[in-house]
């Protein structure tokens, strides 16, 4: 709701931003379906006479939702920054729309948490009525998960550090802080391999592992995701996208990025602190 | 008011496979709508047409022994499609995208082209879902898919997989189109429309919306460990493995208790506003309507585990959810009252839509009394899983989503297509259904009493009288959804020209889609009217 006196790009006398007509997500749909078959088809090793599917479907389908995904944000900007559709009333929009996203996507770890709690809290027969469970050696949170803990702070450090840097004008700041906050995601992102690499549970040997490759692995995909958004922040910012008055772009990514290192303090405290150190154990539940 | 703008309408392909109009994805969403609901209904013809007698009659394998797995892919795949496919697509996706932004003076949705993909990612997910009842086994699962049931030992074939990732796509168009409308609700409101002077059926979009980002991405969460679980050897769900099958009930009812509200709330909307035009009176009541439908929200995310009382809860955990799930008659209640009040001392008009509207009341009350006996945990337990389930629920979705959908439909199809239909054949619609649908779920709470079973194509010969009668019923349903397409048919090929306020709507009643032309512009409210 705002003045009239707002021109878009249709160059009517409202404040909207009306889309021009788009082919991506007709495209983007029939990616995500092929990824789906491609999925289908690997898990159940389905073959064609000599041909085996194997990984293909996912390949081809992951790569259609990736260009989509390219090409429609590759239009966004250069509606934003070529065209300067975005109006000070639709960026209010894209603040709702981001927020809302990250609503849902805390939601989705939920779910994941509760799958955590409910076996923790009361483990079952199977696992010998411990947490964690019998024959289980967890990671110890104080060495490495410790580290990892540090590293997401500081990358929330550095990221409001170039946002302070963008809000002043400083390129040269703004982009030494991204690239620093990029490089402390990638580090995180090696340590979590490592991690992974290192633990004396399989992903397939039961409850603890489930819940832990689960959760800190969706974790570690948003982290992922959340880097590739701050990297695309870097070179937009190297450009000169983002004005001290305009970089909602760049907002959304540290926003996106502080939900991810959130997730973290609550998977650090509750699955590796909570979870492999303290637990559950007959004598303390009786 | 803006039919002095000539439209610059994009040719056929770029409208409607690369839409950035709203009105133009309403309709691809209502026509989704209608070809889902063909097939899931179709479903139940078969399903009534085997329960017609006692025995088996069609649902064979190839040795001729009953096929209990084939019944249960017919309930699976016509559970998903009626709520996934038909009510969610035509409330939200058909009738929000044509009138949110109508009703509250924009000239679009906030995100027009996330609008688009939402819509098309039901699609392949539509696909997947379709075929899943036909490869291999089929998912015999039920739209629950609880585990062990779903689990890779007794559905080892791909189509629970493929159901699981229908769900993923159809889940991912949900919470964009939610974000949306929530976006484009707070955002995009004419100047003068503060959210208290927002029409009833936005409020109730708004609502449903903010269920969808909830509840919808735990539902997503829950089928991904399903998914693991059946085939990447993670044990969520699985004793053996220190896993528990409950957590999934958990899961899914704390996503499928907000997703029926997710699909009754936009039809209480879209009663309010029909209730409201043809009694000619402003809805009583306008802020508790809202409020009702903002605690029916609430409430809805604090009740899940009345659908499992019988899995071996606490008694203290069934004294809380029987105490919470009564509550939520209150806001209902206060929505039923005001609907009645609103038409008392009318000046009432019996069109169609009305009729529809009429209906919705007296039948969705029924089937929220059958919910406050089914939320006392006492009852459940003996009622859980019988016939009286399955009837409460159809008289809550069957009759309230549906005719819903269609008071709807009647009430703005002149809006959306320029053209009106036959009055009295709309009117012979409405008692075909109402009397067809009455005869197919009424008896099922005696059957239900009587304690037959859900989700089996057989029965004791005890059972056989009203199975007979629901059967029958099921065929006039049938037959008045044939004549509802005929109906369609006539009035877009030869239905009379539509005025812009076909309706009469008075001014105390007015809401923004009556200052439009019928159909409205291709861009409307290009300059954004004034609310008083």
């Amino acid at each position: 709701m705002a003045e009239n006196t707002e021109f878009s790009t249709t160059g009517k006398p409202h404040p909207y931003h009306i889309v021009r007509p788009s082919i991506l997500p007709l495209l983007g749909s029939l990616a995500a379906g092929i990824l789906a078959i491609g999925a289908l088809l690997f898990m159940h090793d389905i073959k064609l006479g000599n041909f085996e599917f194997g990984l293909k479907g996912v390949v081809l389908g992951l790569a259609g939702v990736l260009a989509v995904m390219f090409f429609w944000w590759k239009d966004v900007i250069f509606e934003a920054v070529t065209e300067k559709a975005h109006t000070p009333v639709a960026k209010i929009g894209l603040r709702y729309g981001m927020t809302l996203f990250i609503a849902s996507e805390v939601m989705f770890f939920v779910a994941f948490f509760w799958a955590f709690f409910n076996a923790s809290l009361f483990p079952v027969t199977e696992i010998g009525n411990v947490w964690p469970p019998e024959g289980i050696q967890t990671i110890d949170p104080f060495d490495l998960p410790l580290l990892m803990t540090m590293i997401l702070l500081l990358s929330g450090c550095t990221v409001t550090w170039a946002h302070h840097a963008i809000l002043h004008g400083n390129k040269y700041d703004a982009v030494k802080a991204l690239g620093l906050t990029v490089v402390l995601g990638i580090i995180f992102l090696g340590f979590q391999v490592y991690e992974y690499a290192h633990a004396h549970f399989g992903f397939t040997e039961g409850i603890y592992p489930s819940t832990f490759f689960m959760a800190t692995g969706f974790h570690g995909f948003h982290v992922f995701v959340g880097t590739i958004f701050l990297a695309v922040c870097y070179f937009r910012t190297e450009k000169g996208h983002f004005t001290p008055e305009s970089h909602f772009g760049f907002e959304a990514a540290a926003w996106y990025w502080h939900f991810v290192d959130v997730v973290w303090l609550f998977l650090f405290l509750a699955v590796y602190v909570w979870g492999g150190l303290i637990g559950v154990h007959p004598e303390i539940t009786g | 008011m803006s039919a002095d703008h000539h439209d610059h309408k994009p040719g056929f392909f770029t409208r409607w496979f690369c839409s950035t109009n709203h009105k133009d994805i309403g309709t691809l969403y209502l026509i989704l709508a209608i070809a889902s609901g063909l097939i899931g209904g179709g479903f139940s013809m078969i399903m009534r047409a085997e329960l017609h007698n006692p025995g088996i009659q069609f649902l064979m394998d190839d040795a001729g022994n009953p096929d209990g797995q084939f019944w249960n892919v017919l309930i699976t795949a016509h559970g998903l499609i009626m709520v996934f496919f038909v009510v969610m697509p035509a409330l939200i996706g058909g009738f929000g995208n044509w009138f949110v932004p109508i009703m509250i003076g924009a000239p679009d949705m906030a995100f027009p082209r996330l609008n688009n993909i939402s819509f098309w990612l039901l699609v392949p997910a539509l696909l997947l879902l379709a075929a899943s009842a036909v490869v291999g086994a089929g998912a015999g699962v039920g739209w629950t898919a609880y585990p062990p049931l779903s689990s890779k030992l007794f559905h080892p074939g791909m189509s629970v997989d493929m159901a699981i990732f229908a769900l993923h796509l159809a889940g991912a168009s949900s919470i964009l189109g939610a974000a949306n409308f929530i976006t484009t609700i707070f955002n995009m409101r004419a100047p003068g429309m503060s959210l208290h002077k927002m029409p009833l059926f936005c409020w109730s979009i708004l609502v449903t919306a903010f269920l969808l980002v909830l509840a919808v991405p735990v539902l997503g969460g829950a089928v991904t460990m399903l998914l693991t679980d059946r085939n990447f050897g993670t044990t969520f769900f699985a004793p053996e493995g220190g896993g528990d099958p409950i957590l999934f009930q958990h899961l899914f009812w704390f996503f499928g208790h907000p997703e029926v509200y997710i699909i009754i709330l936009p039809a209480f909307g879209i009663i309010s506003q029909v209730i409201s035009t043809f009694s000619k009176k402003p809805i009583f009541g306008y802020l508790g309507m809202a409020y009702a439908m903002i605690s029916i929200g609430v409430v809805g995310f604090i009740v899940w585990a009345h659908h499992m009382f019988t899995v071996g809860m606490p008694v203290d955990a069934q004294a809380y959810f029987t105490a919470a799930t009564l509550i939520i008659a209150v806001p209902t209640g206060i929505k039923i009252f005001s609907w009645i009040a609103t038409m008392w001392g009318g000046s009432i008009e019996f069109k169609t839509p009305m009729l529809f509207a009429m209906g919705f009341i007296f039948l969705f009350t029924m089937g929220g009394v059958t919910g406050v006996v089914l939320a006392n945990a006492g009852m459940d337990i003996a009622m859980h899983d019988t016939y009286y389930v399955v009837a409460h629920f159809h008289y809550t979705l069957s009759i309230g989503a549906i005719f819903g959908i269609f008071a709807g439909w009647y009430y703005w199809i002149g809006k959306m297509s320029g053209r009106m239909y036959p009055e009295w054949a709309g009117k012979l619609h409405f008692w075909m259904s109402f009397i067809g649908i009455n005869v197919i779920f009424f008896p099922q709470h005696f059957l239900g009493m009587a304690g037959m079973p859900r989700r089996y194509p057989d029965y004791p010969d005890d059972f056989a009288g009203w199975n007979e009668i629901s059967s029958y019923g099921a065929y006039l349903v049938g037959f008045s959804t044939l004549w509802f397409l005929g109906l369609t048919i006539y009035t877009f090929t030869r239905g009379k020209k539509a005025d812009d306020n076909y309706w009469n709507v008075q001014p105390q009643t007015m809401t923004l889609e009556w200052t439009l032309s019928s159909p409205p512009p291709f861009h409307q409210f290009e300059i954004q009217p004034q609310v008083k």
